[in-house]
């Protein structure tokens, strides 16, 4: 293992002490139980957005935190979910008096410690509302596996909610938001290489110099394929039409109605021609941005030939697996109220425009 | 003769050393199907439990169990920190203020763990979880109690059912947690999950098998 570390048991604080002395303006961090939130939290009658995962995936979440995107965001150890404690004190921190909405990643564990954590803050009398981000079209079933993962759209889901908090929206109403984008985004990734977790010291899994590893999560879990690896154009066009093409997804996810944990159907519609679209490349952490606009042009072109006007993009690491070179893929289908809260203001430590 | 709580603080040092030995064996097994984390994960859950154990060895059974479920809520992470936390609270519960505890109550440990475990993670038998360890050693104790075993007995039949559990998850399609997106690739593999719980009801067992 090689890696600009100091020692792996002490990765993450490291980070977070880095992240503090960085961005005084624009985030403080709170150590034991560990959270990065707005430098001006709590702030007064806004909705309070919070997510959090295992860290890894630099700049998400914590790179995300400031105006106009997450109030605060909980980093676990690496790939690791955080824990309840973290997002409790985060809440507690961050709420301004008109409720928390927990972004929540769907994987088993962060969505039982999120489950946790809600239940634990309106037992302190303060108002939650836990919304799934399941948008990984590399799952085709979620009948026998725990469902689609949350990747790319998670992103895109904390700026646009961000944006809607800042402009007053109510719990209810950004809930809701942050819903309509996880059904209308999709996303689908690739693995050139694996990466090393620094506590395991050595590689996830091994992947032979001349082969990829198709539709892969952002852990480096296995995806859908492995096979000999193509070029630029070929891998756009298997991730592109995995999208574009996915049928309507069903699943079942469990959301509080005000009252319990109740079990509410959602599905993900499919792409239609004239649909408008935000186009977000994204690399996996290890490949560079020129080979990700290599990726861009050949996916501007699949989306003209089927029909899709790309309206906005994003391009470059914003959810990331450690070193690991590959890319994903996220289209979101986008509408004039998701155009104009994309645009908006946004001050973080990765993404930033208009202030 | 009962268990006191000083068998049960030594059974969760105890616990703590074999998971510290198994620490790298268990996060191999992950890596084969899920994200290379549950031997590291659990070994600091662990290892804050030995840092807990000081502040609660005058109380009962019941908070001694609850707060190693909290430490593990607060320190383990992944799906492990709630599904293993849950399954210590429960346990507590289940032998509030009881300072000895009698085979029945251990069995009541064992039942409320189970129960924990599926009421936070949903998971069914045959889903390759911990849910596979724990149900038929739950089950195996209720009959090597009703047969008229002693504690120890019953508790190997427990960890030996939990072991046979354990390995059966091996031909298993995985239909939880991130072993489930491997689909067939999950077949061959032992679970992770399953293999901490029978290593937990073994070291009960042992506990058992020393106090007699």
């Amino acid at each position: 293992m090689k890696k600009l570390i100091n020692k792996p048991e002490d990765v993450v604080t490291e980070e977070l002490q880095g992240v503090a002395l960085a961005y005084p303006d624009v985030v403080k961090v709170h150590f034991d139980p560990n959270f990065v939130y707005r430098a001006d939290a709590p702030v007064k009658g806004k909705v309070a957005l919070i997510s959090g995962g295992g860290s890894g995936h630099e700049p998400m979440h914590g790179g995300l935190v400031g105006v106009g995107m997450l109030h605060a965001a909980c980093p676990g150890q690496v790939f690791t979910s955080p824990t309840p404690d973290q997002m409790l004190e985060a809440a507690k921190m961050v709420h301004g008096g008109a409720g928390v909405l927990y972004i929540v990643k769907n994987y088993t564990g962060d969505v039982m410690n999120f489950e946790m954590a809600a239940d634990m803050a309106r037992a302190e009398g303060i108002k939650v509302a836990n919304i799934l981000i399941d948008d990984d079209a590399a799952v085709k079933d979620s009948l026998y596996t725990a469902g689609r993962r949350g990747v790319g759209t998670t992103v895109l889901a904390e700026k646009i909610c961000g944006a809607a908090a800042e402009k007053g929206y109510d719990l209810k109403k950004v809930a809701d938001l942050c819903r309509k984008v996880n059904i209308n985004g999709r996303s689908m990734g690739m693995a050139l290489t694996s990466c090393t977790v620094p506590m395991a010291g050595k590689p996830t899994f091994d992947l032979p110099e001349d082969e990829m590893e198709i539709g892969i999560g952002i852990h480096g879990e296995p995806g859908r394929k492995r096979m000999k690896l193509k070029t630029a154009d070929e891998i756009t066009e298997m991730l592109a039409l995995s999208i574009i093409e996915d049928e309507a997804y069903t699943r079942t996810v469990r959301e509080w109605n005000g009252e319990e944990w109740a079990d509410v159907e959602l599905v993900d519609p499919p792409f239609q021609r004239g649909d408008q679209v935000l186009a977000f490349v994204n690399s996996m952490g290890g490949t560079p941005d020129i080979e990700l606009h290599i990726l861009y042009r050949k996916l501007h072109e699949i989306c003209e030939k089927k029909g899709l006007k790309i309206v906005r993009n994003l391009i470059g690491p914003y959810i990331t697996s450690l070193e690991m070179q590959g890319c994903s893929i996220t289209l979101l289908k986008m509408d004039d109220e998701l155009i104009e809260l994309w645009d908006a203001p946004v001050k973080t430590p990765g993404l930033r425009w208009g202030m | 003769m009962p268990i006191t709580t000083v068998d049960v603080l030594g059974c969760l040092r105890k616990m703590a050393d074999v998971i510290h030995e198994n620490k790298e064996f268990l996060t191999d097994l992950d890596a084969a199907i899920g994200d290379a984390d549950h031997g590291i994960n659990m070994d600091r859950g662990f290892q804050t439990i030995l840092k807990k154990l000081p502040s609660v060895e005058d109380k009962d059974a019941g908070t001694i169990l609850k707060t190693a479920g909290m430490t593990l809520v607060t320190s383990v992470g992944g799906a492990g920190g709630p599904l293993y936390g849950t399954a210590f609270m429960q346990a507590g519960m289940a032998v509030a203020g009881k300072h000895e505890l009698e085979a029945e109550d251990l069995l009541a440990i064992l039942d409320a763990a189970l129960k924990g475990v599926v009421m936070r993670g949903r998971a069914n038998l045959d889903d390759k979880t911990m849910v596979d360890a724990i149900t038929p050693a739950v089950a195996a104790m209720r009959e090597a109690l009703g047969n008229g075993a002693g504690t120890a007995n019953a508790l190997e039949q427990a960890a030996a059912a939990a072991e046979k559990g354990m390995k059966d998850t091996i031909p298993m399609l995985a239909k939880k947690g991130r072993a489930s997106y491997l689909g067939e690739r999950s077949i061959g593999h032992q679970d992770p999950g399953a293999t901490s719980s029978y290593l937990l009801i073994r070291t009960m067992a042992e506990m058992a098998q020393e106090k007699e």
